[in-house]
This record gives C-alpha cells, sequence and structure tokens, in this order.
C-alpha cells in the first residue's frame, strides 16, 4: 500500500517548512529587518509594526535574531546528525562484521550510551569539556551515535549471511570491500530514515544545553538561549515565546519528514528507533 | 497447574532476578567508570570552578582544596578509592552543598521520582487512550488529529512549554502555583517516603495534600506532553499490527461486540510492546527533569544534577549517574515482569 510523496501533506508540510527555514538561513542579511546584535531600539518594547516580535531586556529586534537563528540550528543539526551517524554506522559495522570481542565491548559502551537520559550525559559532557557551542554538539553527538551503531550492526548482521555477500567474499573481496561496497548501500535506507527520525531530538537536545546555558552564549542569537533570556523576562511573554515557535516549527517539520519517510521506505526501522 | 510447574515457575523467577541482579550491578560500575574518567580526563578544573577567583590565585588554596577532595592522588586510586567507600555507602561529600551526596540525594529523589511517577500515570492513561482512538479510527478525522497532536507533543522543546505554560496558568490566570513542592508558608508533611502527596495522604493532612498535588500538575503536565506523543503513536501502531491479525476477525465474526474485541482481543496483547515503551518514555521524563525542575523550581535530582554538572561537582555528578543507573535497572526489571502477567506465555529468560 504505497502513497505517493504527493499525496501524503505531512511530509510535503515539513518539506515546506523546512525550505523555508533553509532560505531564511541562507538570505538572513536580507530578509531580517534588522542587525540581530545591534541594541539600539527601546529595552522590552511589544510587538509592534516596527517589531513584529517585539524588543529583547538590551534592546534588540527579536524578529531579526529569530530570523539569524536558523542560520545556527539548521546547519548544526545536519553537522551532528551526519557525524553521529557516520561514528554509529563505522563503529556499528565493525561490530557486526568481526563480532567477537570487539562486538561485545562496542555494544557494552553503547549500552551505557543507552542507560543515561541523554540530556544527564549530555550535560555533564558539555559541562565537562566548557559551555560553547562547539561542546554542545560534541555533547550531543556522544548521546547520540549508538542508536546508529545499533541499527547498522543488526543490518550488517543479517546481511553478512546474506547470498550476495557470500558470493563477492568467494569472489575474494576483502571483510572490509564486503562491508564498505556490498553491505553499505542496502543499510543507508534504514540508517537515512533513522537520521530524519532522530535529527528533532537532536534539536531538542541542543537547544535544550544552550538553554542550560551550556551552548551557545551571548550575544549568539540562538533559539534555546533565547527562550533562556525570555526565562529571565516572563512577564514580556514575547522574547521567550518566539525563538520556542522557531524551535517547535523546525523539529515538527523534521518530524513530519521522518514519520512519512519511514511509512514510505523501512516499517521495520520504526522498532529501531531510540524513543527518546 | 501443576505444583511441579509452580515450582519451576519460582526457580526460573529467582534465576531470573540474580541474573538481572548481576548484570545490574555490572552497569552500576559501567556507569561509575564512565561518569568517573568523563569528569577526571577534561579539561575542566573543579578547583577553578568551586573556588572563587581570589582562591585560585592562592596555590596554597588549590592545593589544599585538591588533596581534601583526593583529587592530587593518581586517576586509579581515586576510582579504588570511591569503589572502596561506595561499598560502605560513602557518595562522598558534594563541593558545593558541603554535604554528604547521600543526604542530598535522599533529599531530591523522593520530589523527582513523585514527579516522574505522577506524569509516567498521566502519559500511559492519555496517551493509551489516544493511540486506541486513533487505531480504532484509523485514517479518518479522529486519527489524523490525533497524530498531528502527538507529533506536535514530541516536537515541542519541554523548556519552552514550560515557561508558556507557567505564564498562562500561573502568571495570567493564576490557575496553579508556579513552584516549588508547597506554598512557602507550609511545612513539609511527616516524613514517610518524601513524597509529599503521599505522606500528606498517609497521614491524613489533608490540606498539605491539595497544596502538594496542586503544586505537581503544572510540571507534571508539561513532562508528560512529550511521553503523551511517544505512548500514543506507539499504542496506535502496536494496535493496527495485532488488528490485523486472523483471530480478530474470528472475534469479530462470531459476533463479539466492538469494545470487547478491542479491549480484550488487541489491547491486551499491544500491552506488551506499550508497557516496552513506557519504560523508555520514564527515562525520557528524567531528561526532561532537567529542564523543567529548573523553571519550577521543584527541588529535585534534575536541578541537583544540572548544578553539580555545571560546578564540575564530582561526587555529586557521580552520585546522579548511579541514581539514574538504578532507575535504568528497576525500571527495565519491572517491565520484565509485567510482560510475564501480561502474557503468561512470556517466560523469563
Amino acid at each position: 500500500m504505497r502513497t505517493p510523496p504527493w499525496r501524503r501533506p505531512l511530509a510535503l508540510a515539513g518539506l515546506a517548512v523546512i525550505g523555508a527555514w533553509a532560505v531564511i538561513a541562507i538570505f538572513a542579511p536580507l530578509v531580517a529587518p534588522q542587525n540581530p546584535l545591534a541594541q539600539k531600539f527601546g529595552i522590552l518594547l511589544g510587538p509592534s509594526s516596527a517589531h513584529w516580535f517585539g524588543t529583547d531586556e538590551l534592546g534588540r529586534d527579536v524578529f531579526s535574531r529569530v530570523l539569524y537563528g536558523a542560520r545556527i540550528t539548521l546547519p548544526l543539526a545536519v553537522i551532528l546528525i551526519v557525524a553521529a551517524m557516520i561514528i554509529g554506522a563505522v563503529l556499528g559495522g565493525i561490530a557486526g562484521f568481526f563480532g567477537g570481542w570487539v562486538d561485545n565491548v562496542l555494544m557494552r559502551v553503547a549500552d551505557l550510551v543507552f542507560a543515561f537520559p541523554g540530556i544527564i550525559l549530555a550535560l555533564a559532557v558539555a559541562a565537562a569539556l566548557g559551555p560553547q557551542l562547539r561542546n554542545a554538539v560534541i555533547a550531543v553527538v556522544v548521546v547520540s551515535w549508538p542508536s546508529y551503531a545499533r541499527l547498522v550492526r543488526s543490518l550488517v548482521l543479517s546481511a553478512r549471511s546474506a547470498q550476495y555477500v557470500v558470493a563477492s567474499r568467494l569472489l575474494g573481496s576483502s571483510g572490509l570491500r564486503v562491508l564498505f561496497t556490498d553491505i553499505r548501500p542496502n543499510a543507508a535506507g534504514p540508517v537515512l530514515v533513522l537520521a530524519a527520525l532522530d535529527i528533532g531530538n537532536a534539536v531538542l537536545l541542543l537547544s535544550g544545553l544552550s538553554f542550560l546555558g551550556l551552548g551557545a552564549q551571548p550575544p549568539t542569537a540562538e533559539w534555546g538561549a533565547m527562550v533562556a533570556e525570555g526565562a529571565q523576562n516572563f512577564n514580556d511573554w514575547w522574547v521567550g515565546l518566539f525563538p520556542g515557535l522557531a524551535i517547535l516549527t523546525v523539529v515538527l517539520a523534521f518530524n513530519f519528514i521522518g514519520d512519512s519517510l519511514r511509512d514510505m521506505l523501512d516499517p521495520r526501522t520504526a522498532r529501531a528507533v531510540r524513543l527518546r | 497447574m501443576s505444583s511441579a510447574s509452580v515450582g519451576g515457575r519460582h526457580r526460573d523467577l529467582r534465576r531470573f532476578l540474580l541474573q538481572r541482579l548481576g548484570s545490574g550491578l555490572v552497569l552500576c560500575i559501567g556507569i561509575t567508570l564512565v561518569a568517573f574518567v568523563l569528569t577526571h580526563l577534561v579539561p575542566g578544573d573543579p578547583a577553578a570552578a568551586n573556588l572563587g577567583q581570589r582562591a585560585i590565585g592562592d596555590p596554597a588554596a588549590v592545593a589544599a582544596f585538591r588533596h581534601q577532595y583526593g583529587l592530587d592522588r593518581p586517576l586509579p586510586v581515586q576510582y579504588l578509592v570511591y569503589l572502596k567507600s561506595l561499598l560502605h555507602g560513602n557518595l562522598g561529600i558534594s563541593e558545593q552543598s558541603h554535604r554528604p551526596v547521600r543526604t542530598d540525594l535522599a533529599e531530591y529523589i523522593p520530589a523527582t521520582i513523585e514527579l516522574a511517577l505522577f506524569a509516567i500515570v498521566l502519559s500511559l492513561v492519555v496517551g493509551v487512550g489516544f493511540g486506541i482512538v486513533a487505531a480504532v479510527f484509523r485514517d479518518r478525522w479522529p486519527d489524523h488529529l490525533i497524530r498531528v497532536v502527538s507529533l506536535g507533543g514530541v516536537s515541542m522543546p519541554v523548556f519552552w512549554t514550560a515557561l508558556v505554560a507557567f505564564y498562562l496558568l500561573f502568571f495570567k490566570l493564576g490557575w496553579l502555583p508556579g513552584g516549588g513542592r508547597l506554598d512557602p508558608a507550609q511545612n513539609a508533611p511527616t516524613h514517610l517516603t518524601g513524597m509529599f502527596t503521599v505522606d500528606a495522604a498517609v497521614h491524613g493532612q489533608w490540606t498539605l495534600f491539595w497544596s502538594a498535588l496542586r503544586h505537581l500538575v503544572l510540571p507534571a503536565l508539561v513532562l508528560a506532553i512529550y511521553t503523551v506523543g511517544m505512548l500514543t503513536r506507539f499504542t496506535r501502531a502496536s494496535m493496527l499490527e495485532i488488528m490485523g491479525n486472523d483471530y480478530v476477525r474470528a472475534a469479530r465474526l462470531k459476533g463479539l461486540p466492538e469494545r470487547v474485541v478491542i479491549l480484550r482481543h488487541v489491547l491486551r496483547p499491544a500491552l506488551v510492546s506499550i508497557i516496552t515503551v513506557a519504560g523508555v518514555a520514564f527515562g525520557s521524563l528524567l531528561s526532561g527533569t532537567v529542564l523543567v525542575e529548573n523553571i519550577f523550581s521543584w527541588p529535585g535530582v534534575g536541578q541537583y544534577a544540572y548544578r553539580s554538572a555545571v560546578n564540575l561537582d564530582l561526587p555529586a555528578i557521580m552520585g546522579v549517574s548511579l541514581f539514574v543507573a538504578l532507575v535504568y535497572i528497576v525500571v527495565n526489571l519491572v517491565v520484565d515482569l509485567l510482560y510475564g502477567v501480561i502474557d503468561p506465555r512470556i517466560r523469563l529468560s
């Protein structure tokens, strides 16, 4: 029962929203009415025709800051999910292909990471490395790779005895060659689905760390950090409301896409997804 | 059932529990090792984080601090010392509160457990309910509506939802208290479990019970939004999977009312996977407490974890990690035991 992509309104809506945010990120200097760092307006002004989303406690234009925020969140989301995917896939591939103690050690480490609620481990890593956006990204990658490792390991395990792999081995291919040229293309689909489902969580975790002050530092216009500024001035609701809405739309759009991709490509991956 | 097989089941159960105890112990040691290595091999310096600016310039003060907390000894020795005192139930002294970590945890854990239990019960009731409705009305408007709502639930940044709820329900409307576990003028109920609602109810302190419950609602609601979304989606998926079975069609064909088919023939087997997800959901609730407790000034482990991480309070971080590992072990154990209750065919192994 396959529904063509154009009959999936959720997927289309998700793609449209992400597309719009990507355009905003690329052309932020042209789209944004003000410099996101300029402290030249009245302090904590409510939304008006001059400042659609009002101004913050330093007199900066919240609308411009929200638009510029896309320049941080979107690229970082892609970078960290790709990093987690590569690290997880390589380690999972090695574990599944070589088995034995390598497999045991790698999977026990993955289990340990799973046992930690994501943010507590990320919190420890980010705090230990020092409060910086880069370190928050590292922390999220540290928390995210095991689900890819597990998925790839199980895919490799099931592929190892498949006819095409056995044939390739009989033709004299080395283990690594089999892993990368024969198994990799077949594992790519489910891994991409997992990445699409996971990227929303990664964005939430990263902005959560920034909210706690362990990610982006002032005066960077990052959405999580902006919500934290809103928490300081919570009776001026516009300071925190709009950046939070920005996070919500991005994560929701990613989840629409991931959900639809899963339905289209690979119903089995649903079970392997980390559910944090 | 014959008595022999009853005895067999008991033996199975005992072997299962022993196995679990063993793997739990390994996990705890692993967790302490990870937390230890993580917090010691990194550039952050606890002395710098805990001593003031002035003391940092004074080498004697730094050396004294490092000596007091054993930071001047080789790493493996530090770890073994930690494990040894752990065996005596000693988790060390927190560098920020200057109290034993065990005392800190004993104070904060019940608050978090109370919050998380309340939230998980709420999520199970609402999430499973939504999931059933969505599955029954598959591909019709209630299903679409619930799908969008549950996707929204797992997409909301919890720290932002907390702020919005705080602003609306406390600041603007004043329907619910805004933070803490009780009103400022109130004293904690007579101590029993440390969970205020339970303690107050047991001792018949009904004003306190009502107050504690009202304080619990807002943070628990915010926490539950994510897990409701999660449980809704999984309930729907596993219900639909089971509805495709022949025995469900048979149950319908023999004229059973739809309600009976759904609840007895579909929901019950679906509960096995729902319970699994509920276990994972509990873990994600704990993640949420770090953010939510900070906003609602809920004096629990989440806030403590945040403060210890930011101050690089190593004994406290280790203590929180151990708590987290224990929760993970207990939750998995409960989930596995529930499997057996729901589906007697599942043997513990």
